[in-house]
């Protein structure tokens, strides 16, 4: 449900109107414009906003842990809008079981080393993404390093 | 297929199928001299074509976003000076400014002026050593030596400010570290006097050299289409034609009321960047100096006592200000609970820092959307299909910090 003061928001009530069951929630806090996306729907959502609302700009994918709280994990997308000079956040919550969500790589190609970063770092799976493999950490380290529960200091051998 | 890299990364090319009977893979890095850094290109070769490029990263990943994580915000902000070692005082802008946002600060205007007033000569300092870099590797060796000349001179006026050459930390949250040194105006005016005539010089030695020409017009086209796609940002959209420029769009820090062109070209290739970085230092000259001339007058840190450290002069004579004096050092200052994503305009594009606050003194995650990682990512669709010579002009035109790429 999107909430009742985001609607004078085109971009939230375009997204509510194309699916009315996508918008799980959001916030206009500091000028920031976020909507909680259910994370089902994230690819859909972002081909509407590509194609429709002419986000042409994937900014960044990130994560962030919210352990030991469930759902544990939130996907950050930022988009931005060159010719409206606007930007969006979009955010998915993961259970911390097995955490999986669908590519976008296929509405925007950068999103290709993002997934792989948040992947890395955060163990979150991307579903149909075309190369999903590590990219800051080697190919055969244990465990992913921006987890809340993956510690700071610590000495491996 | 993804065109930002081929799946299975490197294994699908040395132990891949191979797409031509002339076949030859090609390790370029991690340490080659051009990639300046750890920046390793294995390269599938068909003669002297590239059939393929996979770019591998992670080689100087040291964890900065982890770190973030148990500072206390205000002394994070020395790991940004580390992310882009040759902007550091673009990245305390972005981080700083970030924070300012959550705390709802309001920062002097000499402040804000200084900020960029320092900001744009890192952007010289950045500009001078890709210049410079991107020339020897070309190999026009003199241009380096004129480039550093230039960025030695803004070492020196940061070093005046800040104490330091190259992590300077000299923006804080609430304004500034330290009160601008005695006679900074001076050795500033100083520099920015000759400077125009020096961007001349390297013009002088490149923009009609015939072999620099030959080494760059037509090399390294991408389509800007591609190029929003894959996540470019910076002066590599400007050389498509694209004028897009934070400082101008989403204005900070009183960017607004400074008087700048942002230049633009369309051929899109790798003079064509050239031509617009040596107009960005042109322009980033004449910021700098608007700032110097109409800095004003008044406090150089903000008002909060919560978040700025008093002055040294209180916190020996009043009660109230070393109390905060030690509440600030010892535990840092709470930051309310919420989010932002504070995006600046770098020397190489689109930096931008999303902090998250929990309430508490230190911040619950700081993730850098930094320029060079997004712009690298291009690399495989821009030099497919060309020749191996012209890699190096090809990257080089990115301008890209592997420190940046890999945080």
């Amino acid at each position: 449900m999107l909430p009742d003061n985001l609607r004078e928001f085109a971009v939230a009530a375009a997204v509510e109107t194309f699916d009315p069951a996508a918008v799980t929630g959001g916030k206009h806090e500091r000028g920031e414009l976020t909507l909680e996306i259910a994370s089902g729907a994230i690819a859909g959502v972002c081909g509407f906003l590509k194609r429709e609302c002419r986000f042409i700009r994937l900014s960044t994918v990130t994560a962030v842990d919210r352990y030991p709280a469930e759902p544990r994990f939130e996907v950050v997308y930022h988009l931005h809008s060159i010719e409206r000079k606007e930007r969006l956040r979009l955010k998915c919550r993961l259970g911390g079981g097995k955490p999986e969500i669908e590519s976008v790589t296929s509405v925007w190609r950068s999103a290709g080393w993002y997934e792989r970063e948040v992947f890395d770092l955060f163990g979150i799976a991307f579903l149909n993404h075309p190369d999903l493999r590590r990219i800051m950490m080697p190919d055969d380290w244990e465990g992913h390093p921006l987890r809340k529960d993956y510690p700071v200091t610590g000495q491996r051998v | 297929m993804s065109e930002s890299g081929i799946p299975g990364g490197i294994a699908a090319i040395v132990e891949g199928e191979p797409s031509g009977p002339r076949r030859m893979v090609l390790n370029m890095g991690p340490q080659h001299p051009s990639t300046h850094g750890v920046l390793r290109l294995v390269l599938e070769l068909d003669g002297e074509i590239i059939m393929r490029c996979q770019p591998e990263l992670g080689y100087l990943h040291t964890g900065i976003e982890k770190e973030f994580e148990v500072k206390n915000y205000q002394q994070a902000v020395t790991l940004t000076d580390r992310v882009d070692y040759l902007a550091p005082l673009s990245n305390n802008l972005g981080y700083c400014l970030a924070v300012e946002k959550l705390l709802g600060l309001e920062i002097p205007p000499q402040a804000q002026w200084m900020r960029v007033m320092l900001t744009e000569l890192t952007r010289l300092n950045s500009h001078l050593v890709w210049l410079g870099t991107h020339a020897l590797d070309i190999g026009a060796m003199s241009v380096f030596l004129y480039c550093f000349r230039e960025r030695e001179d803004i070492l020196r006026i940061f070093e005046m400010f800040s104490g330091q050459r190259m992590m300077t930390s000299y923006f804080r949250i609430g304004g500034l570290a330290l009160e601008p040194p005695r006679g900074w105006a001076q050795r500033v005016k100083k520099f920015l006097d000759v400077f125009p005539s020096r961007v001349d010089e390297y013009e002088d030695l490149l923009t009609n050299n015939r072999i620099w020409i030959g080494r760059t017009r037509g090399i390294g086209r991408i389509s800007l289409e591609d190029m929003l796609d894959l996540g470019v940002t910076g002066p590599m959209l400007r050389a498509a034609g694209l004028k897009i420029d934070a400082r101008k769009d989403e204005p900070y820090s009183s960017y607004e009321k400074f008087d700048f062109e942002v230049p633009t070209r369309t051929e899109n290739d790798v003079y064509a960047r050239y031509q617009v970085r040596i107009e960005e230092m042109r322009q980033s000259a004449r910021i700098a100096r608007q700032a110097m001339e109409g800095m004003p007058e008044g406090p150089w840190k903000a008002a909060d006592e919560h978040v700025v450290l008093p002055d040294r002069e209180k916190m020996k004579t009043q009660m109230e200000a070393l109390i905060y004096h030690f509440k600030i050092v010892t535990e840092g200052f709470r930051v309310p609970e919420g989010e932002v994503f504070q995006v600046i305009e770098s020397p190489r594009g689109e930096l931008g820092f999303y902090v998250v606050s929990d309430g508490t003194t230190k911040p619950y995650r700081v993730h850098m959307r930094t320029p060079s990682f997004g712009n690298l990512q291009a690399t495989s669709e821009m030099v497919k299909g060309t020749l191996i010579a012209d890699v190096i002009a090809s990257i080089g035109s990115m301008d890209f910090v592997l420190g940046d790429t890999d945080r």
